[in-house]
């Protein structure tokens, strides 16, 4: 341990423009941005539960006619463990474990991610097929409001990723290049959390 | 290269793994708790929801904890501040929201 402790987080260094401070700086940065994510999606939450009653269903599909256990399960597991192989990537950086050991646990990141937007995108088609549109009631707006924002962030995540491997592919493994990758494991492990508040409300609330 | 600094490198290495590994096993096994809760059936509606929506709350504490690192320690203490204030304001609207709309809803019937 070093005498001198450098402020981490939020604080802002004056005269220290080292690049460990800057990395720290921008991490810090991008805490503010996803807390404020964070609002938006506890008020999107917040709407979808004051249209679970009877009257927002308007005669229409209800949580427990339209969800499936099964799909809202293979959507977490491929989440889920898309946030431990991403945590994988990061210890490979951060132990330089080599710049095919990164890709290669990113490259997995990003499949992960695609199948659960796959999935997802599934169970959208399946829904509107059956006539759950968000025009049907203010349940499914709602509905519609929370689980394709989250779907939407994480499709910015999945072409974030996939900037990062040709980034790191034509560069290595730069200073600049980790600094993204960490703020991207920051996102990717944030969305992972909001989905655990989307799996329990929506789909294990609806279906209990 | 001294050999005990390779090593030490090498624990450390080691338990920032046991870290993500520690955390992936207690998200699955408190995702898979109520899931299959609710694919049983064994308890009423009201007691599934109440033990889907503590074991979701400890789940986000443990993703947190071991994916974003986030801990009591003083070097993290800004960001546990800023997620503090954050969970704050999110309780504050969605229970005053919740409140505010519930009994507008009970008053209009």
């Amino acid at each position: 341990m070093n005498i001198v402790v450098r402020p981490h987080g939020l604080t802002w260094v004056a005269g220290h423009d080292h690049d460990h401070d800057r990395i720290a700086t921008t991490l810090s940065g991008f805490w503010l941005f996803m807390m404020s994510d964070l609002i938006i999606f506890g008020l999107m939450f917040a709407t979808y539960v004051t249209m679970l009653t009877p009257e927002s269903f308007a005669g229409g599909p209800t949580p427990k006619e339209l969800f499936e256990l099964p799909g809202a399960a293979m959507e977490t597991a491929a989440l889920l463990t898309s946030t431990f192989t991403f945590g994988m990537a990061s210890l490979a950086i951060k132990y330089d474990r080599g710049l095919s050991k990164v890709m290669l646990w990113l490259l997995v990141t990003l499949a992960l991610g695609v199948v659960f937007l796959a999935l997802e995108a599934r169970e959208f088609t399946y829904m509107l097929a059956e006539g759950a549109v968000p025009q049907r009631s203010g349940f499914l707006s709602a509905f519609f409001g929370l689980v394709p924002l989250h779907g939407t962030h994480v499709t910015a995540g999945v072409i974030w990723l996939v900037i990062m491997l040709i980034e790191l592919n034509r560069t290595g493994l730069t200073g600049p290049a980790s600094s993204r990758i960490a703020r991207l494991a920051l996102f990717w492990h944030f969305l992972d959390l909001i989905w655990v508040g989307i799996f329990s409300v929506v789909y294990l609330g609806g279906i209990a | 290269m001294s050999a005990p600094k390779t090593r030490s490198r090498e624990q450390a290495y080691r338990h920032d793994l046991r870290g993500y590994q520690t955390g992936f096993f207690l998200a699955a096994l408190l995702t898979i708790i109520p899931f299959a809760l609710v694919a049983s059936g064994t308890f009423s509606t009201i007691a599934t929801m109440w033990v889907i929506g503590v074991l979701g709350l400890v789940q986000i504490v443990v993703h947190v904890r071991y994916f974003l690192h986030v801990d009591l320690s003083r070097q993290r203490r800004e960001e546990l501040y800023l997620m503090l204030f954050s969970a704050a304001l999110v309780t504050l609207m969605i229970a005053g929201m919740l409140w505010m709309l519930f009994n507008q809803h009970t008053r209009m019937m």
